[in-house]
């Protein structure tokens, strides 16, 4: 059974399209979700995707936080629900205490689109079930505010949760801990700066996002959230 | 403030308007303007709006086809793209306002061409943007290029459409006098093309987005259609012009498009129109010209940052982000309703009248404007958009030319250590790329930095083709200096070659022309060359022209810049459902040259003009009909490729800046493999750079000849790639480490410099 996913929208947000595009690509079936909805319908998982929420004229995601729709994405994971961010979608499950920590402008203050190596360091959420300790994937960047920082004591938190999924291999953004992903503590809420939906296809470059991906749709096809 | 009048100076003239243009004013009225119509007509008939100096020469360009949908004169150009899409393509440029606020000015030369573009029903999808700097020896070289770059990457990131390429130039004659173009593509499902043309009498102008304020009040005409002045010529001395510049919001113009959008396929509006320079004046003029129709205007009930503006600044005002629509009353409610879910301002500001009859029974729509329960302005409206004075500037051949020619660069290289040249010329722009998102969509097979880029043909709600778009932004300002025609006509093609390394077939190019004083009759001159030079190249080739933008006045201090004729080349590649060959070759591959050698005259080069410091000498001769065959032989071989089926090639890239001997480099940096090769030229012939010779590799040395046999072109085994090393027999012997390290460190290090 395919899994419906949701693709959340705020004003400002660019990345709705591809992560559509991704999901249905690899058999999912995406539906846009618009942020003054108050609730979601029937679905499987939810993708809050990249771009500029509300302009992100304030931290990224702050006013995104506050969003109708925000209340049902937090009932849903708080109900088990497989929900990811990328990017954007990353700064505002942050923003909303989704996830703990926060997203710093990049060292070197500028707006970095490239391709990023990145290392998979945990299997245990459900954007990367499918894939395997020390596996390398080669997926891009684009962001200007990507360089993920928390204090110590979050910092050992999640280490010894097993909460890192993704790390660089080479933190263009200074990241601490040159961390690209983490979970929350049951693992079913990710986030992540680098984009997935943007290695899908050889002909673009890299298939590798599609090993998060397929992760998620298969977590959300077996979750009973709804 | 821009439009006040003293004893000395009348207020057409602080407009911007002549005596001879305000005498015309008032034959057309039969009357004095008011000072509010008088401002209406400054801003109409600056040269940055009317064209009133180019326009005759402009005529000369071929301009159809048959895949030609909209041509000159529209917002954007289209043409047919097949599988029922067509592709929106139009460039500007934002120069005067990036010299004076480079963010802002760069920021917002990206929103106003994305309006231009989604105006006609299409959704941007891409946007190329060729920038022109001083040397970056000084501070305010390294202040501009990063305040344009951040601009292009803030507002174009945010806006979310992706910026796939351009061109990063350095010339001393842009020390004062940056450029900064703009291209936009975008896509549209065929019956979804819109004009923007006012018709009904009764229907309703809604004006959409931002409110109205005082910025850009005067920007097509005190700023785009004026030189710097100033002592020294620099921009920072016209600090009086700072506030003519517009401020963009990125966030606006994205839930903007997503309006527009959704109101063009619910099919709300009858016609709409973007307001970018001239403001307000400007989109109704041209909205109710182009319908032979009046429009009435209150100036009451448009929306105003800031109390106190009087009617001539809220009509001339560029404040950005807004687009004006025209509805029928019945659908009021629901454009509302739409707008208002992307958070758009929707205000009904005036409605279409029926036009006056002049004495030949001739529709001539009136602009009224109302204000404070009075009719404030009354002009007809195709007096303002289309009835400008047309000038026939004088032509001087400059006196120097044939002195120039006959300096030849070539004479003094035979001597020159090749790799120290060679090595001076490398440099990657990947620092300016990667701050721009390129992926956006997910359309990107080549992004920046490449020949060409090329993009799937898609995006949301586009009908499904396996096609592919190609796009080429190119100019040389170091030909154009020396034979504008000439140059001009090599541009072309070099945007034809750029698309053959995608496997592309040429369909369209657009054009944005930045020259000095048209009031200087060698600028006027090196214009009317340049004009035919891209008219017989693109006859020759058969390439329609769509669209341009002529940018003139690009002079300080009384210096004019170089001539720079920016083509843009847009083509298709019939089926993409592959990577074709990059510019990086692999181990184990021969090296071979498609095209025929040329004449190894270097005028005009990078060397002569960067290394050697000569700026004189005789641009090359260039076969159009002979340069089309090699071209479309390697198109053809790419295409295979990009369909999927077995190709011949293992890279592709095509001599162009900097000669046989960059390309080179650049296909061993790409590849991080070397190569030893004899290139059968000299060291001049190292480095010329006449257009229509490719380096292609491959693992079928004879299979390619034997193509190249059939189609009649010249091809030439160089050599072999592997190694380390780039080894020209006899010529050069440099590691590839060493060249892509100098490489990717240029740009920085030059920018460093400036401390």
């Amino acid at each position: 059974m395919s899994a419906s996913i949701g693709v959340i929208v705020f004003p400002g947000t660019n990345c709705e399209h591809d992560a559509v595009g991704a999901v249905d690509a690899l058999g999912g079936e995406g539906r846009l979700i618009f942020h003054t909805d108050t609730s979601l319908g029937q679905l499987d998982g939810l993708i809050l995707p990249g771009g500029f929420a509300h302009g992100d004229y304030l931290r990224p995601g702050a006013i995104a936080r506050f969003s109708p729709i925000m209340e049902a994405v937090r009932t849903f994971a708080e109900a088990g629900g497989p929900v990811v961010g990328i990017c954007n979608g990353f700064q505002v499950l942050c923003e909303a205490h989704l996830l703990p920590g926060a997203l710093q402008k990049n060292r070197g203050l500028t707006f970095l689109c490239q391709p990023s190596e990145l290392e998979v360091v945990s299997t245990s959420s459900v954007l990367t079930s499918s894939a395997t300790v020390g596996q390398r994937l080669s997926v891009p960047i684009n962001h200007f505010s990507g360089s993920y920082t928390c204090d110590l004591d979050t910092l050992s938190q999640l280490e010894s949760q097993d909460r890192i999924m993704l790390r660089y291999v080479d933190n263009p953004n200074g990241s601490i801990d040159s961390i690209a992903g983490i979970s929350n503590e049951a693992g079913n809420v990710v986030g992540l700066m680098p984009h997935p939906e943007r290695a899908v296809s050889s002909l673009l470059g890299s298939e590798d996002g599609a090993v998060l991906l397929r992760s998620f749709l298969g977590a959300a096809a077996a979750a009973t959230v709804g | 403030m821009a439009a006040s009048s003293s004893p000395d100076q009348p207020l057409h003239r602080a407009l911007g308007l002549t005596d001879t243009e305000l005498e015309d004013i008032i034959s057309v009225l039969g009357r004095e303007p008011n000072p509010l119509e008088l401002a209406l007509y400054g801003v109409m008939w600056s040269e940055h709006c009317s064209y009133k100096s180019s326009r005759i020469h402009l005529k000369r360009l071929p301009t159809t086809g048959d895949k030609v949908l909209v041509g000159p004169g529209e917002n954007a150009g289209v043409i047919d793209a097949g599988d029922g899409i067509a592709i929106a393509i139009r460039i500007e440029s934002h120069n005067h306002p990036s010299a004076i606020e480079p963010y802002q000015g760069a920021a917002t030369g990206v929103g106003g061409i994305l309006r231009d573009i989604f105006t006609m029903g299409a959704r941007p999808l891409a946007v190329m943007d060729p920038l022109f700097f001083g040397t970056p020896d000084d501070a305010r070289q390294r202040w501009l290029i990063e305040g344009v770059v951040s601009g292009i990457s803030g507002y174009g990131n945010s806006v979310g459409v992706p910026t796939i390429g351009g061109e990063l130039t350095f010339d001393p004659c842009y020390q004062t006098n940056p450029l900064v173009n703009v291209l936009c593509v975008g896509a549209l499902p065929v019956e979804r093309l819109v004009l923007g043309i006012a018709s009904g009498t009764g229907n309703l102008a809604v004006l959409l987005g931002s409110a109205t304020g005082r910025d850009g009040i005067g920007g097509v005409s005190v700023l785009a259609s004026a030189g710097f002045e100033g002592e020294d010529g620099a921009a920072s001395l016209d600090e009086s012009k700072r506030p003519a510049t517009q401020v963009g919001d990125p966030y606006e113009e994205k839930r903007l498009i997503e309006a527009c959008l959704a109101l063009l396929d619910e099919k709300l509006v009858v016609g709409i129109q973007d307001l970018g320079g001239g403001g307000l004046a400007c989109g109704t003029s041209e909205l109710a010209a182009r319908g032979r129709v009046g429009m009435d205007v209150d100036v009451d009930a448009i929306p105003r940052r800031e109390p106190g503006m009087e009617p001539w600044e809220v009509m001339t005002s560029e404040s950005q982000e807004r687009m004006l629509a025209i509805v029928t009353p019945d659908s009021l409610p629901m454009v509302i309703e739409l707008c208002g879910r992307w958070e758009v301002a929707a205000t009904v500001i005036g409605r279409v009248t029926e036009p006056d009859y002049d004495e030949a029974g001739e529709p001539v729509g009136m602009l009224r404007l109302h204000a404070g329960g009075a009719v404030v302005g009354e002009v007809p409206a195709a007096s303002l958009a289309d009835e400008a004075p047309l000038y026939e500037r004088p032509l001087v051949e400059p006196a120097n030319r044939a002195a120039r020619a006959a300096i030849d660069p070539s004479a003094s290289v035979e001597d020159i250590d090749i790799a120290d040249a060679l090595l001076s010329l490398l440099l990657d722009p990947i620092p300016v790329y990667r701050q721009y998102d390129h992926q956006l969509f997910l359309n990107t097979v080549i992004g920046p930095g490449a020949d060409a880029a090329l993009l799937r043909l898609a995006g949301p709600g586009l009908p499904a083709s396996s096609r592919g778009m190609s796009l080429s932004t190119d100019s040389n300002p170091r030909w154009g200096s020396l034979d504008p025609r000439a140059a001009t006509a090599a541009t072309v093609a070099e945007g034809v070659a750029n698309l053959a390394c995608t496997g592309a077939v040429p369909e369209a190019v657009v054009n944005c022309l930045n020259f000095g004083n048209p009031e200087h009759p060698e600028v006027m001159w090196q214009l009317s060359e340049s004009i035919d030079g891209m008219a017989d190249a693109c006859r020759a080739l058969g390439l329609p022209v769509i669209g341009g933008n002529v940018s003139l006045y690009n002079e300080s201090g009384g210096s004019d810049i170089d001539p720079t004729a920016v083509i843009g080349t847009l083509g298709l590649v019939e089926h993409l459902v592959e990577r074709p060959p990059s510019v990086g070759w692999s181990e184990g591959e021969t090296v071979l040259l498609l095209g025929a050698d040329d004449a190894g005259l270097l005028g005009g080069s990078q060397l002569a003009v960067d290394y050697l410091n000569n700026r004189d000498g005789r641009l090359f001769d260039l076969d159009l009909a002979e340069f089309a065959t090699t071209a479309a032989l390697v198109a053809g071989m790419v295409a295979e490729h990009a369909a999927g089926r077995p190709g011949l090639l293992g890279s592709v890239h095509d001599v162009g800046s900097g000669g046989m001997v960059v390309a080179l480099a650049e296909m061993a940096i790409a590849g991080d493999v070397g190569a030893t090769v004899s290139t059968g030229v000299s060291t001049a012939g190292l480095f010329s750079e006449r257009p229509g010779r490719f380096l292609v590799t491959s693992t079928d040395p004879e299979a390619v000849a034997a193509q190249a046999e059939i189609a009649g072109v010249p091809c030439r085994v160089l050599g072999h790639t592997g190694g380390d090393s780039l080894v020209l027999v006899g010529q050069l012997d440099l590691a590839v480490s060493t060249l892509a390290q100098r490489s990717a460190t240029a740009l920085e290090s030059a920018l460093d410099a400036a401390g």
